[in-house]
């Protein structure tokens, strides 16, 4: 995604230039690449998963690499491949949609993400460290944790540089957003995208240091005799769970809200219809950042809390359901009466509508303690988070870059060859995940690389399932690659119904310094 | 037609790849379970998704209608509404309606899953990487029950029978129609104990005692396994409990304890090596060989090999030592003095000794013995 600009800046050429670089545009192209990079780096080891879990028995690799691979493939997916993906949507759209310059500090947004490769690095190579990678799963559970080799200690390090870069990006995003607004960019004018990005860089300030205290507690207990997390020192195992998890569940909403900030500019623009109940869908998503951080237990309703406590957890997590129930009922008034096309962007905003509310729906059925007391640790719970994350989180994403490559490269992509990218996705991918409802319920657990023989028959359907899911997604290679190279070039204003400020203030392909004098929007 | 056969084609390539697709079962729901707490589970689970199947009903109506009807090509002309206070607060308040009326049911089946009070029986279970240990608290019963699926059968070298994975050599017993009170802890890490059949799951937490009951309705098998990753074997420490008669559950308490009161072995006696090394081989094969493989040959850096092993070809006292105490250098070795008797000590480090490595060596359970009185 080359920022095309007007050469009338003093930069070092080649690679120096991204090194160096403090335009917004580059650096949120360079977060892009590498998101898509870790991106395909997940999936092989999804595949590997899958692979194994093709038949029952051991074929393909040893269980302890099998651990590795699901801890591996999570924390990559996660913090490698959807985090850096949304923060790159930052870069690029934020100044652009505020009618900013840049981004209010250049300089750190350099570092911000200049810390990433080191940290993929680390994380990925802790797979070669002697004994491999930690295989403990992505949420780190002490004290599994403390019987592992270097490779867990490499996954800590790794966690922390994330961590920092996340805090930095979030800082950024905060301050331009509160600071760089064009005159008459008054908040409650600000398009959706940038209020659900103001709200995320608070969740991830809040909540990134809170995962950092709980690997740094899990580094000390590993090296320095403390006991944090050991009964027999007057530590507990259940203390991490609970810190990991105060971390954990905004977490998932770092993940989910950018992608309805982008399914809120996708939907108005194609249904050619303003969004329906702006300031309702910002109160919403306000109120379902801070409940997030008053239900994190429900991942633990098996640990044995008090009754009273899993009663408020379960009252609590039902409660999300409803601000979160007044998002998917406004884009769906949205879409009302409009006058609706379905070139790929809005697609996959269709896709992401649907799958996510069967998402929801299993959310709050998870939600209800002593249904998930036998669900719990599951397949129905990898089939409810992959329903959230693919085809939410990663489903906007698609989405997005569909919708804004035209601004930010000046070519189209093949519409034609992006729909078949949307079926080729939206079918594998319910191939794969729908099915792991079924093994769920039957009481498949999750994390295990072999299974007893009444599991044999979905698991692989759901296999056949990733390997199509994951060719699908060399296939969008494919498509950006032919658009960058060879797309035709693309109107000013390709999408008739878009209203925001790079589509209207601004030329296509975008210029490389957004506003440089910012416009006047009081009227 | 071309495509109708490539399928069958394809079909019949995937049942000779899947030889547990036979016995694959297409399971769409919960399995059936055997306690009433288990149905109750079940009938709320019903119940919720009655509800998701009306809210999905008219919200994917609604999107469907008007991706049907509201589209650019067939002409449709956007209107320009964007807001609608009673609308909005319509669908803030229903859906508060509904939630109600999922809450209070699942508070009900709640309150009366967490109600461990006033049990028939209250066996311990506890965590080890990798197996379980179950103590009696009443009866005096111990023992421990491990996986016993052969390896060559995971291994591919075996068919595979019909529990594959979901048996174990000493299942649990207990009587139908009684209240059974789980206790759970560990001795490592942590794992869960988990019986769909019975509808239970609690974790099991190393220095920390939790709880959990049930109440089987009707006698007959209920697999499970753990559900908490506790490291490379967590896949292979299955649950089997069996729930039989009061009678038969008399019977086989009473077995047990005698079986346990009279040592099968003599600590005084001297055995032969080749006694040790075959008692020590079913030890091996039950404790050892997830980590150091058949044959001893290990998994090189972390599981090192018994096969020409520094400790298993070195002096005696080490090798006792790091099988009664585990090791000092690597958490991965747990100590085995609490788990195992003396005769199964003695027996399978002759194993290791004489059995795969060849020294030829007997050790004796007074060897053991003594170095624990140490
Ligand atoms: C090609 C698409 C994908 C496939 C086939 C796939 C498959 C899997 C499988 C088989 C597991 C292991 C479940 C278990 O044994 O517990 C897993 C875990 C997981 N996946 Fe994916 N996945 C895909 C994409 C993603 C994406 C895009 C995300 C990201 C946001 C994601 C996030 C996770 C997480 C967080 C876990 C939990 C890891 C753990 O157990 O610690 N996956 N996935
Ligand atoms: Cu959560
Ligand atoms: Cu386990």
């Amino acid at each position: 995604m080359e920022a095309v600009h007007d050469h009338d800046h003093h930069q070092p050429a080649g690679l120096m230039r991204y090194v160096t670089t403090t335009n917004h545009k580059d650096i949120g192209s360079m977060y892009l690449w590498f998101s898509f990079v870790m991106f395909l780096m997940g999936g092989v080891m999804a595949l590997v998963i899958r692979a194994e879990l093709f038949q029952p028995g051991l074929q393909v690799v040893q269980p302890e690499f099998f651990n590795q691979m699901t801890t591996l493939h999570g924390l990559i997916m996660v913090f490698g491949a959807i985090m850096p993906a949304f923060v790159g949507f930052a870069n690029w759209q934020i100044p652009m949609m505020i009618g900013a310059p840049d981004m209010a500090f250049p300089r750190m947004n350099n570092w911000s993400f200049w810390l990433l490769p080191p940290a993929g690095i680390l994380l990925a190579g802790s797979l070669l460290a002697p004994g491999g990678a930690g295989g403990v799963g992505w949420t780190l559970y002490a004290p599994l944790t403390v019987q592992q080799g270097m490779g867990m200690d490499m996954m800590i390090f790794s966690i922390h540089i994330l961590g920092m870069s996340s805090i930095m990006g979030s800082i950024n995003i905060v301050t331009t957003i509160l600071n760089l607004r064009a005159p008459g960019m008054t908040m409650m004018k600000m398009p959706l995208f940038v209020w659900t990005w103001l709200i995320t860089a608070y969740l991830l300030i809040a909540a990134m240091p809170v995962l950092a205290g709980a690997v740094t507690m899990t580094l000390t207990d590993r090296h320095f005799g403390t006991h944090f997390f050991n009964a027999a020192g007057g530590g507990d195992p259940v203390m991490y769970q609970h810190i990991f998890w105060f971390f954990g569940h905004p977490e998932v909403y770092i993940i989910a809200i950018p992608a309805f900030g982008v399914i809120s500019e996708v939907i108005p623009t194609f249904s050619r219809k303003p969004l329906f109940g702006y300031a309702s869908m910002v109160y919403a998503t306000a109120s379902i950042a801070i409940l997030s951080f008053l239900v994190w237990a429900h991942h633990m309703y098996t640990v044995g809390m008090p009754v009273e406590a899993q009663l408020y957890y379960m009252f609590a997590t039902m409660l999300i359901a409803v601000p979160t129930g007044v998002k998917v009922f406004n884009w769906i008034a949205t879409m009302w009466k409009g006058s609706m096309s379905f070139e790929t962007p809005m697609l996959f905003a269709q896709g992401f509508l649907f799958l996510f509310t069967i998402g929801g729906f299993t959310g709050l059925v998870l939600a209800l303690t002593p249904v998930d007391i036998q669900l719990h640790d599951g397949y129905y719970v990898v089939a409810h988070f992959h329903y959230v994350m693919v085809a939410g989180a990663l489903f906007a994403a698609f989405a997005g870059v569909y919708y804004w490559l035209p601004k930010w490269i000046g070519r189209m992509y093949d519409e034609r060859l992006g729909k078949i990218h949307f079926w080729l996705s939206i079918i594998f991918f319910n191939v794969t995940f729908f099915v792991q409802h079924f093994l769920g319920l039957a009481g498949m657990p999750r994390r295990i690389p072999d299974y007893a023989l009444q599991f044999a028959d979905w698991n692989m359907v759901s296999s056949i399932g990733a390997f199509g899911f994951g060719f699908s997604q060399i296939f969008f290679l494919y498509i950006l690659l032919k658009a960058i190279k060879s797309g035709e070039k693309a109107p000013e204003k390709p999408w008739d119904g878009a209203t925001t400020l790079e589509w209207t203030h601004l030329p296509t392909p975008a210029p490389y310094h957004s506003f440089e004098t910012p416009p006047n929007l009081k009227d | 037609m071309k495509v109708s056969s490539f399928l069958r084609v394809l079909a019949v390539f995937g049942l000779a790849l899947s030889p547990g697709l036979g016995l694959a079962e297409w399971n769409l729901n919960f399995k059936p379970t055997n306690t009433i707490l288990g149905h109750d589970i079940e009938m709320l689970h019903n119940w919720i998704m009655w509800i998701i199947l009306g809210i999905s009903i008219v919200v994917f109506g609604a999107m469907f209608y008007s991706i049907l009807k509201h589209r650019k090509a067939l002409g449709h002309k956007a209107s320009h509404f964007h807001e609608n206070t009673t609308v909005e607060i319509i669908w803030t308040i229903v859906p508060v309606v509904i939630l109600i009326g999922m809450a209070i049911p699942a508070t009900k089946v709640l309150l009366a899953a967490r109600d461990t009070s006033a049990p028939d029986i209250t066996i311990k279970a506890t965590g080890y990487q990798w197996k379980w240990g179950y103590d009696y608290l009443d009866e005096g019963v111990k023992f421990y029950s491990s996986l016993s699926t052969p390896r060559d059968q995971i291994n591919g070298l075996a068919e595979k029978g019909e529990t594959y994975l979901l048996e174990v050599d000493r299942p649990v017993v207990v009587p139908v129609g009684k209240k059974v009170r789980i206790l759970t802890t560990a001795n490592d890490v942590i794992h869960s104990w988990f019986v769909p059949g019975l509808s239970v799951k609690q974790d099991a937490i190393p220095g920390f005692i939790r709880d959990t009951w049930f109440k089987a309705e009707e006698t007959g098998t209920f697999r499970g396994q753990c559900t908490e990753l506790c490291g490379k074997e967590h896949g292979f420490m299955p649950i089997v409990v069996e729930v039989v008669t009061e009678e038969e559950y008399k019977t086989w308490v009473a077995a047990q304890l005698a079986e346990s009161g009279a040592p099968s072995f003599d600590a005084n006696k001297t055995y032969t090596v080749a006694e040790l090394v075959s008692a020590g081989e079913q030890v091996y094969n039950t404790n050892c060989v997830a980590c150091h493989q058949p044959g001893g040959v290990g998994m090189p850096p972390t599981f090192p090999a018994i096969k020409g092993g520094k400790i298993a070809t070195g002096p005696i006292g080490d090798h006792i030592d790091i099988i009664l105490n585990g090791s000092k250098k690597n958490p991965m070795m747990a100590a085995w003095g609490s788990q195992l008797t003396d005769m199964d000590i003695a027996a399978v480090i002759t194993y290791q000794r004489s059995g795969i490595n060849d020294l030829g060596e007997a050790i004796q359970p007074g060897d053991v013995a003594t170095a624990r009185g140490i």
